[in-house]
């Protein structure tokens, strides 16, 4: 039993990590692209509308790799959590449904009209088209949001005679409290990738001396994006998203700070490892009374740590747990400074031949991905041990039937498969890069 | 309420299987009908713009089940887990190769994704077959409702089955011959040329070939499951689902002949709506029905999520499917008439 549910969790884990990776440059640049557009619309500047069309073939096959794996997300419910299934799938199908009817099917069919119709339907209908596109894709980040929030957060239910739980309230489930930073904030987090992969594209450009016209485009609507969502990112919306967990999941809380004693006036970890049968952090690095005052503004607060709940409420993985939001939150911290850097430098007039920056900026762009998973992470681990908050545990949520083996074969397919498909998806995105926008603008 | 849910469900099945079934078959009939780089980016440009929103409607069919029914959902995904997971990885593979072909322009990538688009869209053909298959004959549930199949066990029918026994063996091909005739059509309508003439042919041949084992597997299933005549003794109206079919078959063959491109699709997509809901009509209310024990079966009342639920969910599910015709309608609109591709292409 337990090797299955270790099974079905990796899994679930690895697949769900990889198909992030492509929605969130998906819903970012879906952005961009608008904005790109727009622009070119407004201005009638052919630069814009070549550069909107360069992404938007990058766009393509970003999008086509988050469509196939996240196919199997869908499946997953089904095939490795049954019972949880279910037992939820009355409320959570309700928003995984609506994702399909309302999002899908408008990203799909508009995406159709983006990427072959431009000949077709003329400028004005095309820029309509990439709004679409980019609107079905934060649709669709919403229902799914709207599900992992009532993992998260359950409500709107009631629980039946048989045991498993029903709809009781519709705007209950899509209005629910938890769904608010959560969303804005991974949008936000979206958007950081996608005009850091910009940038770091118009970087290459300026410093390799090639389509150098388009390399400072990319790098200005790059950088400014990128400094605007850099700190949305963190504030208001990271700490909306922790004021959040202090309430509803305080041991969540405890655990991603590494607090294992309550404390009033508690301190901020900067740096520290988790040593879980001492039950203490070693080697921290402390600013004291900074968590009191973040998270009560008060610099006396009494925060719970994690002896205030019993052990078997404690997620399951606490050092990751910990090291993930670490990650999360010191990333975040160094886009605001890189950014902040960068647009001071686009002021200025200076950025365009600054080389160190473009350097660091052309090889920044792998950070905002770790920053997005490490955040899922952070939330997914900090839900442990349930798999529906309070109401039913992850261990009672597998697909009985389904046998360890039979899960081992599928996550090594699944393992097998991907690797390949990075790897293509890594040489296409290559060669669209190397091509160059003049090249794909002539193509069209 | 039940009874409306599993109407809409089978309409959304229908329609993908009417909509992504001229993909996978022209997917069927690509290394056939198309020889040359030319005629193989033709049969691409034509199902491009549509391939992903027909995927969707199976998407979104299967979100709509799980929603409707959460324990049918649950019960057949794990219960097909193998089947599922291996459909899946052709989905995926079938999909690269029509979205990454035109990528590269070298020879040897361009034929590894013509195999792989060609291959995936085959198989998928048949497994959908055998999994329709898997349904009418039934599965071995237990007294929760859970089952789990193998890949095979016998190829006779028996109570502990497995996936491909003959019978589902027979409605694989059922998948693959009218899939295959069915995207004959598509190609013959939106193409010029050799391509046309060529899914003409294979349409006009392969039409005997569906004609022959759709006889046989109404035989089989009417020995192997004679209750789905039931439905049809009690209400007769529901005749109407197979004349349609019978209708669509004959209109195939009749257009294939006089060269109407256009009819004979629509006459493939009628057979294949027809013939779904006649099995709809015949399996109701029985949605996963059991080899082990009748009573173990699932239906639309026990598997049903609650009232409430389903009673708003048909509220936004109208108004989600009605904008979505739209932008379908629109979609083909759009790209309406032949497939061009010296002119401009899409
Ligand atoms: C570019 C990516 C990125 C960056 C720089 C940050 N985050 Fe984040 N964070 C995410 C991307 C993200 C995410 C991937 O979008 C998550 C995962 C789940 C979610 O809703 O958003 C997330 C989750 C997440 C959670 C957990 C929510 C839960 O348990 O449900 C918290 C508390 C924060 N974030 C807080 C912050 C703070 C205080 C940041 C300060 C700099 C920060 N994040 C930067
Ligand atoms: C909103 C959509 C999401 C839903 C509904 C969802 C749901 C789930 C489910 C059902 C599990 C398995 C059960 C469990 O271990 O609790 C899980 C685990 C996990 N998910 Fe998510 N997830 C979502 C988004 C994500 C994303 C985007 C990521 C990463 C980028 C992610 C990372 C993980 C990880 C790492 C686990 C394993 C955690 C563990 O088993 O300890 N999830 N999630
Ligand atoms: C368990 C959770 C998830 C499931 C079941 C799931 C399911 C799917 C499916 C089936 C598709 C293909 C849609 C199509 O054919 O057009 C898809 C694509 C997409 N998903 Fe996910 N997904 C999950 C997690 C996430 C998360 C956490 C996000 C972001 C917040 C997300 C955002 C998207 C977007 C924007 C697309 C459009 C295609 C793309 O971006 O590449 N998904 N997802």
């Amino acid at each position: 039993m337990e090797d299955a549910l270790l099974l079905h969790r990796l899994q679930f884990a690895f697949t769900i990590t990889f198909h992030y990776l492509f929605p969130q440059l998906t819903m970012g640049l879906g952005l961009i692209i608008v904005i790109m557009k727009g622009i070119a619309l407004k201005t009638g500047n052919e630069l814009f509308q070549n550069g909107a069309r360069f992404w938007a073939e990058i766009f393509a096959v970003n999008f086509a790799v988050g469509v196939i794996t996240g196919i199997p997300m869908e499946f997953q419910f089904g095939t490795n959590w049954a019972r949880f299934s279910t037992f939820a799938g009355g409320v959570i199908g309700q928003t995984l449904a609506m994702e399909g009817v309302f999002a899908f099917f408008l990203e799909s069919s508009f995406l159709g009209l983006f990427l072959f119709g431009e000949k077709r339907i003329g400028p004005k209908l095309h820029f309509f088209a990439a709004f679409m596109v980019f609107l079905g894709s934060w649709l669709s980040g919403y229902f799914i949001i709207a599900t992992n929030a009532w993992m998260q957060h359950p409500v709107a239910y009631e629980v039946g005679p048989n045991g498993s739980v029903s709809l009781s309230s519709y705007w209950g489930l899509l209005l629910n409290p938890w769904i608010g930073w959560q969303y804005i904030h991974n949008m936000i987090g979206a958007v950081v990738t996608a005009s850091f992969v910009v940038t770091a594209v118009g970087a290459y450009y300026l410093l390799a001396h090639r389509d150098e016209d388009y390399g400072k485009i990319f790098v200005r609507v790059g950088v400014i994006a990128g400094c605007f969502a850099s700190i949305l990112v963190a504030f208001p919306t990271g700490d909306g998203q922790v004021k959040n967990i202090v309430v509803k999941q305080p041991v969540t809380f405890a655990a991603m700070e590494g607090l294992f004693e309550t404390a009033e006036g508690a301190p901020l970890v900067l740096i520290g490892q988790p040593d879980m049968e001492k039950r203490r952090l070693d080697n921290p690095l402390h600013l004291p009374k900074m968590l009191s005052f973040l998270t009560y503004q008060h610099w006396e607060a009494r925060v719970k740590g994690l002896d205030a709940f019993p052990s078997d409420q404690w997620p399951t993985n606490i050092p990751l747990l910990y090291y993930s939001y670490h990650v999360m939150v010191g990333l975040g911290t160094i886009f605001i400074a890189l950014m902040l850097a960068g647009t001071y430098l686009l002021m200025k007039g200076r950025l365009f031949t600054h080389r160190p920056l473009l350097w660091v900026l052309m090889l920044a762009f792998p950070f905002p991905y770790i920053a997005n998973t490490a955040g899922w992470w952070t939330a997914e681990l900090g839900r442990q041990p349930w798999l529906v908050y309070g109401l039913m545990r992850t261990i009672d949520g597998t697909s009985t039937m389904v046998s360890a083996g039979n899960t081992l074969f599928t996550l090594l397919g699944f393992i097998g498969l991907y690797f390949v498909i990075g790897l293509v998806f890594i040489l296409l995105l290559i060669k669209t890069i190397h091509q160059g926008p003049a090249k794909t603008a002539t193509a069209h | 309420m039940e009874i409306l849910w599993y109407c809409v469900i089978a309409f959304m099945l229908a329609m993908y299987v009417i909509l992504d079934g001229f993909d996978l078959g022209a997917g069927v009939l690509h290394l056939f009908v198309a020889k040359n780089e030319e005629e193989r980016r033709t049969v691409l440009d034509a199902i491009g713009p549509f391939w992903d929103g027909n995927e969707v409607w199976g998407l979104a069919a299967g979100g709509t089940l799980y929603f409707a029914f959460p324990l049918l959902y649950a019960s057949s995904f794990s219960g097909f887990y193998l089947p599922l997971m291996i459909v899946l990885w052709l989905l995926m593979l079938r999909g690269l190769g029509i979205e990454l072909r035109h990528h590269v322009d070298h020879p040897l990538w361009k034929a590894f994704w013509d195999a792989s688009f060609s291959i995936g869209s085959i198989l998928l053909t048949v497994f959908f077959g055998a999994a329709l298959g898997n349904v009418v004959r039934g599965v071995p549930l237990n007294s929760e409702g859970y089952f789990f199949e193998p890949l095979w066990t016998s190829f006779a029918i028996q109570p502990e089955t497995g996936i491909l026994d003959w019978f589902t063996a027979l409605m694989g091909l059922v998948g693959i011959t009218t899939l295959t005739v069915h995207g004959a059509n598509y190609l013959a309508m939106k193409t010029e040329g050799s391509v046309q003439r060529r899914s003409r042919r294979v349409a006009s041949v392969m039409v005997w070939g569906v004609l022959l084992v759709s006889i046989a597997t109404l035989v089989a299933a009417s020995s192997i499951r004679p209750e789905i005549w039931n439905n049809y003794a009690d209400h007769p109206w529901g005749y109407f689902f197979p004349l349609a079919g019978l209708l669509g078959l004959t209109g195939m063959v009749l257009c294939n002949i006089r060269k109407q491109d256009i009819l004979a699709f629509f006459s493939s997509a009628t057979f294949i709506g027809g013939m779904l809901a006649s099995t709809a009509f015949g399996l109701f209310p029985y949605v996963l029905p059991a080899s082990t024990d009748p009573k173990y079966g699932l239906t639309v009342y026990n598997t049903a999520a609650s009232e409430y639920g389903l009673g708003v969910g048909i509220v936004w599910w109208t108004i989600g499917i009605v904008i979505a015709l739209g932008y379908f309608t629109y979609l083909f609109y759009s790209f309406r008439g032949k497939v061009r591709l010296h002119t401009e292409g899409y």
